[in-house]
């Protein structure tokens, strides 16, 4: 299983609590906003504790309330791309890139510098600042800054809000590639359905607070 | 404007009193508002105020409790004493601490504000990369603040450099080793004859103080590029 996520009791928004395991290459936890989508992202990254549960990422356990277990988000190895990118601004985007790179452990990155700036095509921008990057520039660089950080998962929040059509083709072409090409599984966050249906092998809807949550485990595209 | 040697000493062991309490104080004070911006814990209310009471005491008591807390017969002067042999009271180390006491309230007050406009969110996001708590503090929280290091040093230094009823309280008013700028103008108005002496040492006060200003200025403006919390 790529993911096992049980979150038992209430935590912000989220009612029910959730349930999802996965084998998918790429699974999507989708549902309109309000119901706890980023509040998960956060807990699986360990931003946030939930009260009790469990979340497993390829065998690792990475929370287990019952067995104590919490890892600190710097050893649970998530490729977080945040909403709002959060690339720091006061590094140029190859100082990005290079942050969590030189950070993991040698046999913990499986991807290089090279490699990922051929296929995010980021190679123009390296010695620019952030705050001189389109949106859609910002969202490659903040992929690229994950993928090298040596990833166990990669968790993608919104990948294209706030993008407009041309420029969320683009991305969802490149999340396709990288889902099929690359050695990590894909954990999305989105509320946008057809995105979801094209990408996701297995989709985890969340609903409303006071109804449970349904899990379609489609596997056209696992 | 000639100077005499005598005004000479005056300016380099001011300067040399300023520079030591503001290069001392800049990690303290950075640590007090990094803890007082962001972490919380029991008594942080008592911190909060025990670092503003310089700013809100007359000089004078807080000279009078610097003289009790390290004079020869306070508890930590007559630890300093016995375990290192420093002695503070009527030395330029005994002015530099009455200056570094009364800059801390203000560098750390510009500082915490700085550190407070640094978005948690990069933190967070540094975490997610695998940084440790204290590589992200040292790697985004410390050079994001840096427009407030800038602005806390310039207050700071500018306030040592014109600090006068702690100094006079605590290290009193000896030429050569603590009669600082401000001292040693208030000197030459009590001598008849003074004036000239006064004029000149309050002209290097002013260059001194606007200088201090320019040069925050510049480093913010330098170092303040891509600063903005665009994302």
């Amino acid at each position: 299983m790529h993911f096992e996520v049980t979150l038992r009791h209430p935590l912000g928004a989220l009612g029910a609590g959730i349930r999802l395991q996965s084998d998918a290459a790429l699974c999507a936890i989708t549902g309109a906003s309000g119901t706890g989508k980023t509040t998960i992202a956060n807990c699986i990254a360990g931003l946030r504790r939930p009260a009790a549960g469990r979340i497993v990422v390829d065998g690792q356990v990475l929370f287990d309330s019952a067995a104590g277990i919490d890892l600190p988000p710097n050893r649970r190895r998530a490729g977080y791309v945040f909403q709002d990118a959060r690339l720091f601004p006061h590094l140029s985007v190859a100082g990005n890139l290079a942050y969590g790179a030189r950070l993991a452990r040698a046999d913990d990155g499986w991807i290089g510098q090279g490699e990922v700036v051929e296929l995010l095509g980021i190679g123009h921008l390296l010695d620019r600042r952030p705050a001189t990057l389109s949106g859609g520039e910002v969202r490659r660089v903040a992929i690229g800054r994950a993928l090298l950080s040596g990833p166990r998962f990669l968790l993608l929040d919104e990948p294209t809000a706030s993008l407009d059509g041309a420029r969320v083709a683009a991305l969802l072409d490149l999340i396709e590639r990288i889902r099929d090409t690359l050695p990590v599984p894909i954990l999305l966050i989105s509320h946008a359905a057809a995105e979801v249906e094209r990408l996701a092998g297995h989709v985890l809807h969340l609903a409303t607070p006071d109804q449970p949550p349904v899990l379609d485990s489609r596997t056209a595209f696992a | 404007m000639g100077l005499t040697a005598a005004e000479w000493t005056v300016i380099g062991l001011s300067l040399r009193v300023s520079l030591t309490a503001v290069v001392l104080t800049l990690p303290v004070a950075w640590l007090l508002a990094w803890l007082l911006a962001r972490r919380r814990f029991p008594g942080r209310v008592l911190l909060d105020a025990l670092v503003h009471l310089p700013l809100v005491l007359p000089p004078v008591v807080t000279g009078w409790l610097l003289l009790l807390l390290f004079g020869r017969a306070g508890p930590i002067g007559n630890w300093l004493e016995a375990a290192f042999g420093i002695t503070l009271v009527f030395r330029w180390t005994g002015a530099a601490l009455a200056a570094a006491i009364m800059a801390l309230p203000l560098m750390v007050r510009a500082m915490r504000l700085s550190i407070e406009g640094v978005d948690r969110r990069l933190v967070e996001a540094a975490r997610t990369l695998g940084a440790s708590r204290l590589r992200a503090l040292l790697t985004i929280t410390l050079p994001l603040s840096a427009p407030g290091i800038a602005a806390g040093t310039m207050l700071g230094f500018a306030r040592s450099l014109g600090e006068f009823g702690a100094t006079i309280t605590f290290a009193s008013n000896i030429a050569g080793e603590t009669r600082t700028l401000p001292l040693a103008i208030y000197s030459g108005l009590q001598l008849p004859g003074g004036d000239g002496a006064v004029a000149r040492l309050a002209t290097i006060s002013i260059i001194l103080s606007v200088g201090a200003l320019v040069a925050s200025e510049w480093l913010v403006r330098r170092g303040g590029n891509g600063q903005a919390h665009a994302f």
